[in-house]
């Protein structure tokens, strides 16, 4: 699947689309098919996200999971720091990075 | 041709089209001369007398080597017009000042209020150009003007 | 230390109404991200993996107390809690919000700070010896000359789009402590035969993909021609510097293609002209800097001795104290390297507390230093082993400077956009495994980079690490025999590369090799250059 990200004008933080608007939850995020470019642009002007681009995903049983490792780690958070991340009441979440 | 947004001269504007930097060796008439950031402006310094516009183009606002050629060419004594064409942003623009730029024409039009604000921002300068603003040492040492 | 005037708080002041002006812009849509990225690049906000990340310049490294203190709060008013200290010696926070970087700015003005020219395609911030003004080996304090730069470079006209980023660092003493010669401008403040100052100009080092150590352009340029010298290798540059390829841009790629003798002859014509424009400042500019790094009141008559009973104490002090050019004081490194650690984060506790030792024990200074460790440099031997009960209290008490667990890293693939591995889970690993054995190891600075921008120096360390991306996943290049002192050397790559787990095992053979191998008191380094790679490729990959 295509997934489409970027991060929020204001505040920094990854975002992901979920086809109505953005999220931090990768798990939210929908398959943007053909359409990644049009909608980026589109956010882009509306000022909705910065720097927002396509990347490939898969659908697992665990979420969806996207296809680099640098992205994996962006819907994380610092695996050398779990407790900032989205998931820090476990320990082992780092484990999904690789 | 795109307007010019911003001019500090008093002189009347050259209506000559600018040439390239290799036309204009041959034409020995031409006033005005356009250079691109590949261009040697030394190529100039010899026919300085004869030019009343230099136009440096800036084709990505990010190539600043046309900062280099005004200042060479202020400091060799050109006096005429220099104008930053091309790809010109409200916040080089006290940059370009610096460097002896006195006319502007931007490729897309800025905003007026923007820019003026951009360009009254910093008070005061730490080093010295042909602009003749005193550095900041100079006024701790009491030199009065640059230079 | 040197305190702003009026004029060089007016300008800090006048950058936080311009950022904050730029930011309004951006946000009401008045200029573009492609616009804007390289207005807040010259002010050092990066967006990185997770968030905005800012980076905060520390010129030549040196803080106060109050300036420390100010960098712990700002870690908790704005950021989560901590900062991370880099190779550049400025702090980076990784968790910024675009809206409050001006607010952080107008903070950072208050205590004399700022973060211009941190990022970009200008003069960075000019790096130094973090031990200047406190010891023995130097020609004069390195510092006024750093500050006489960062005048001239900050919102330098011709200078703010150049092809690259543009380092410069400044020593004053032979044993290079700043790794000068990996810098695109390394200046060496020197005596004559006359005993005369000048500036010997090492011009084109760098590390990056293709590291580069710089050759001495000039020996001595008298000190009051360096700001027009300097000058003129920028402008050879910003002309003639390569704009077609990013890889290409910086200057160590000009002088390396014109060749040093070609690249020496256009900067000397240069700086014939710019000789003639009165752009130098006077020699009373720099004696009312020179001025402000007067000596603090040093204390005479002092004991020169410790007490060294307690085991613990007299590592750390073995470790991580230098000797003071002045009896009864010595230079103490807060090793940012506790075992398992992030190298060069601090908490904003910890932060506050440097600031508030820095007080009391070292007269209201610190430094920061290219290794991620913050010195205090001058504190009394008398009060030595208070200062360290407090800073092993607070966890700052690791005694392992220049030992293999001291390791140099990055942010890597956990907070940076550029990387393509992990950096700070390889050097966490290392540090635990080797933390029994460091002492037996002695001297190993290890350097750890997440990929090729080298921006943890991995080419100039004994052991060098370089993260890769094979294939989407993380692999790591092992490279021997760097040094970033006097004998700057580049590392050389031993082969095939591993993963993290088999990079440890990898580090532990090439030690377990030295130790096999070394003469008397050869370190790590001294025992790699004399029996060279062969034994250790054997003994990695055999
Ligand atoms: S070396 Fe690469 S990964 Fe590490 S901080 Fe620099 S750019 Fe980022």
């Amino acid at each position: 699947m295509k997934i489409l990200t970027g991060n929020d004008l204001k505040t920094g933080d990854v975002t992901w689309w979920t086809g109505e608007g953005w999220s931090r939850h990768v798990e939210e995020a929908v398959d943007v098919g053909e359409h990644g470019e049009e909608i980026a642009a589109r956010e882009n002007a509306l000022r909705h996200v910065v720097a927002p681009y396509v990347i490939d995903g898969a659908r697992t049983e665990e979420g969806i999971r996207p296809a680099h490792i640098k992205e994996r780690i962006r819907a994380l958070g610092p695996t050398v720091r779990l407790d900032l991340s989205l998931k820090p009441a476990d320990p082992a979440a780092g484990n999904w990075v690789i | 041709m795109v307007e010019t947004q911003f001019r500090f001269r008093a002189d009347e504007p050259v209506a000559d089209p600018a040439v390239t930097v290799d036309a204009f060796g041959d034409q020995t008439n031409a006033a005005a001369v356009r250079i691109e950031p590949g261009d040697d402006a030394r190529d100039l310094i010899p026919h300085l007398d004869r030019i009343k516009l230099v136009e440096v183009n800036f084709p990505v606002f990010g190539d600043g080597r046309g900062y280099s050629a005004a200042r060479i060419l202020r400091e060799a004594g050109y006096v005429g017009e220099l104008r930053a064409v091309g790809d010109v942003l409200v916040d080089q623009l006290a940059y370009l000042r610096r460097c002896g730029f006195d006319s502007f024409a931007p490729e897309r039009e800025l905003n007026h209020a923007d820019a003026e604000a951009a360009m009254a921002r910093y008070p005061e300068v730490y080093s010295p150009t042909v602009d003749g603003l005193a550095p900041i040492w100079a006024k701790r040492h009491g030199h009065g003007a640059g230079n | 230390m040197y305190k702003y005037d009026s004029y060089d708080q007016q300008m800090v002041d006048a950058r936080v109404a311009d950022f904050r002006d730029q930011v309004r812009r951006r946000l009401d849509g008045s200029i573009s991200e492609e616009q804007f990225r390289p207005l807040r690049l010259m002010n050092g906000l990066y967006l990185q993996l997770h968030a905005y990340m800012l980076r905060v310049a520390v010129p030549y490294g040196t803080l106060s107390s109050a300036q420390m203190k100010m960098l712990g709060d700002i870690a908790d008013k704005y950021d989560r809690g901590y900062g991370h200290f880099t190779t550049r010696q400025n702090i980076q926070y990784n968790w910024i919000k675009l809206e409050d970087a001006p607010d952080i700015l107008a903070d950072l003005a208050s205590v004399e700070m700022h973060a211009i020219q941190t990022s970009g395609n200008c003069i960075r911030n000019t790096t130094s010896d973090q031990y200047a003004g406190a010891i023995a080996d130097e020609v004069v304090d390195p510092r006024p000359y750093a500050e006489l730069i960062r005048q001239w470079s900050t919102f330098h006209p011709e200078f703010s789009f150049l092809p690259r980023k543009f380092k410069m660092a400044v020593i004053a003493s032979d044993t290079d402590r700043a790794a000068m010669r990996l810098h695109d401008i390394g200046i060496q403040i020197v005596k004559n035969a006359a005993g005369e100052l000048g500036a010997a100009f090492y011009v084109g080092g760098g590390m990056g993909r293709t590291p580069m150590v710089a050759p001495c352009i000039n020996e001595f340029v008298p000190i009051d021609q360096m700001i027009t010298y300097s000058e003129a290798c920028l402008r050879v540059y910003n002309r003639h510097g390569r704009r077609d390829n990013k890889y290409k841009a910086r200057i160590k790629i000009l002088v390396h293609e014109l060749g040093k003798d070609e690249y020496t002859r256009q900067v000397e014509a240069e700086f014939a002209h710019l000789l003639t424009q009165g752009i130098e400042p006077p020699l009373a500019e720099l004696e009312r800097i020179k001025v402000q790094f007067a000596d603090p009141a040093f204390a005479t008559g002092l004991v020169d001795t410790l007490d060294r009973s307690d085991p613990d104490f007299a590592l750390w002090v073995d470790n991580n104290t230098h000797t003071h050019r002045i009896p009864g004081y010595v230079v103490v490194t807060i090793s940012l390297k506790p075992v398992g650690g992030i190298p060069g984060d601090a908490s904003a506790d910890q932060i506050r507390l440097m600031g508030d030792l820095a007080k009391d024990y070292s007269f209201d200074e610190l430094r920061v230093t290219h290794a991620q460790n913050i010195v205090l440099p001058h504190v009394q031997k008398a009060e030595l082993y208070a200062l360290w009960q407090k800073l092993d209290a607070a966890g700052l008490g690791t005694a392992n400077l220049d030992k293999i667990g001291d390791i140099i890293a990055c942010p890597g693939l956990d907070y940076c956009s550029l990387a393509n591995a992990r950096s700070i889970p390889v050097a966490q690993k290392i540090s635990q495994r080797f933390a029994a054995r460091e002492q037996e190891i002695g001297e190993l600075k290890l350097k750890i980079s997440g990929c090729i921008n080298a921006c943890g120096h991995h080419h100039a360390g004994h052991i060098g690490i370089l993260g890769v991306d094979r294939k989407g996943v993380e692999n790591y290049q092992l490279l021997l025999g760097g040094s970033e002192g006097a004998d700057t050397s580049l590392g050389t790559i031993t082969g095939p590369g591993f993963d993290e787990n088999g990079i440890v095992d990898a580090v532990e053979k090439a030690t377990d090799v030295y130790l096999a191998n070394k003469e008397g008191e050869e370190r790590f380094l001294d025992t790699y250059r004399r029996i060279g790679m062969a034994p250790f490729k054997e003994a990695i990959y055999g």
